[in-house]
């Protein structure tokens, strides 16, 4: 699918070359000149270029947002009762 | 990606759908629209629409790069194939229907006619074969369209040259605001395109248009929350632009990509399939480029082309406003085996999208 980006992890930089892990197995050559990265990165692949850094710290906020968002308005409803 | 955070977990999603459920009005419809691909395809293949209160409708725009290339720039590729170019372009193009004719059928007639997955894999291509010419068919949103700059920008060999039909996505936003009849309530921006062009690029919709607007990301839960967070601003009579997909869009986006599209594409206005001509909408190769432009290297400009089949509601579909199954000729006469529009050709396409989910 050519406008599926894929997230993967930087294995190796050489250049503008990583090497990327999509999961699976699946380790790939990406070109990273649009960004800039380091091994352990994640990064979102589209069309065998890394276009965006993947933030962990932000994937975790979400997660802890997303529930924190349901569990304070929940409460709040329950005290409204 | 980050596998052991739990971006589907049942029960967040159970709570999401009750959120959703008070968040909805009582008996106003809301319709929520979104511009990509892949957003329609975790919406259907997880099935998110049976998920929502009746009233809450979510509605594909135009987020399909393949379905909204006009048939004239298909031509195009074609006829630069039947010149003896050889043409790479990413599989989904290749059945794209133009006036008369495909890039498949092109090379039933015996053209040159390769996939690629990537703009690189063209260069390398063009590199290996120096007595041919080779063209890159760069089509796809601001996701694709900084590769095709970096590629350009990198000095390419002398024997490539790009077919540029790349479009932007803001414009296509505006012309849905456009459409008297639509009433959309609330939008649901792409999430990758928004990695490159970040959060800013949509200012305007809730500033100009009063329109809430969310950038999503693709798990089943990020659209679950983003129809949460628009319907919470509808519900609160706000217009305000939200980031559900904080892990990879920043407010400024990949400002290294944006400085390479601006140096490698000037923008003009860009016809789209089925729905005319859209202000400053495409790009197009700079005049320092334009030695590597496909159009001027071989003089090949068509300027008008049949976007549809006689039947085909594919300019309906991609702007939300029929489902695919009210097309008459849904899995009749246009099915993934035999399409007969745009829509039913690429993944991405709607149609396609639809057509899988009822098969499976
Ligand atoms: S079903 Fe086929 S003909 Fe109808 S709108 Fe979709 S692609 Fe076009």
């Amino acid at each position: 699918m050519m406008c599926l980006a894929i997230p993967a992890k930087v294995v190796s930089v050489q250049g503008n070359v990583a090497r990327v892990d999509f999961g699976g197995g699946i380790i790939r050559e990406v070109d990273i000149s649009l960004v800039e990265v380091k091994p352990d990165d994640y990064v979102l692949v589209h069309a065998g270029y890394a276009i965006q850094v993947l933030s962990r710290e932000e994937a975790e906020e979400t997660l802890r947002l997303w529930s924190e968002l349901l569990e304070t308005e929940e409460k709040l409803e329950r005290n409204n009762i | 990606m980050f596998k052991h955070l739990k971006f589907r977990d049942p029960n967040l999603t159970k709570r999401v759908i009750g959120k959703i459920r008070e968040a909805a009005p009582k008996r106003d419809t809301v319709k929520i629209c979104h511009v990509c691909g892949t957003h329609e395809w975790t919406i259907t293949h997880f099935g998110l629409r049976s998920l929502l209160p009746q009233n809450v409708e979510v509605i594909a725009g135009p987020g399909c790069p393949v379905c909204v290339t006009p048939a004239s720039e298909i031509d195009e590729a074609v006829q630069l194939a039947l010149k003896g170019v050889v043409v790479t372009c990413f599989g989904d193009v290749l059945r794209v229907p133009g006036s008369e004719k495909s890039l498949l059928d092109a090379k039933a007639e015996g053209a040159d006619v390769r996939v690629v997955y990537s703009a690189l894999d063209a260069v390398k291509m063009a590199k290996k074969e120096p007595d041919k010419e080779f063209a890159f068919f760069a089509i796809g949103f601001e996701t694709t369209a900084p590769s095709t700059a970096l590629e350009v920008l990198k000095k390419p060999p002398k024997n490539l040259s790009f077919l540029v039909s790349h479009r932007l996505i803001p414009p296509a936003m505006e012309l849905l605001l456009g459409i008297g009849d639509l009433h959309i309530d609330g939008f649901i921006a792409p999430g990758h395109v928004s990695t490159i062009i970040g959060l800013k690029a949509y200012e305007i919709f809730p500033k100009a248009y009063r329109m809430p607007t969310v950038v999503a990301g693709f798990e089943p839960l990020d659209v679950l929350f983003a129809i949460y967070m628009v319907l919470k601003q509808v519900k609160d009579n706000a217009a305000r632009l939200e980031n559900e997909y904080v892990r990879a869009v920043s407010w400024e986006g990949n400002v290294k990509a944006q400085e390479l599209m601006h140096k490698a594409f000037k923008i003009v206005d860009g016809e789209w399939r089925g729905l005319g001509k859209l202000p400053s909408s495409a790009f197009k190769l700079r005049e320092e480029y334009s030695e590597y432009d496909a159009r001027e290297r071989f003089g090949v400009k068509i300027s008008h082309g049949r976007d549809l089949l006689p039947g085909c509601q594919c300019h309906l579909v991609m702007i939300g406003k029929i489902k695919p199954t009210e097309c008459p000729l849904f899995m009749k006469a246009c099915t993934p085996q035999k399409p007969m529009g745009a829509c039913m050709v690429s993944m991405e396409g709607t149609c396609s999208i639809w057509a899988k989910a009822i098969n499976t």
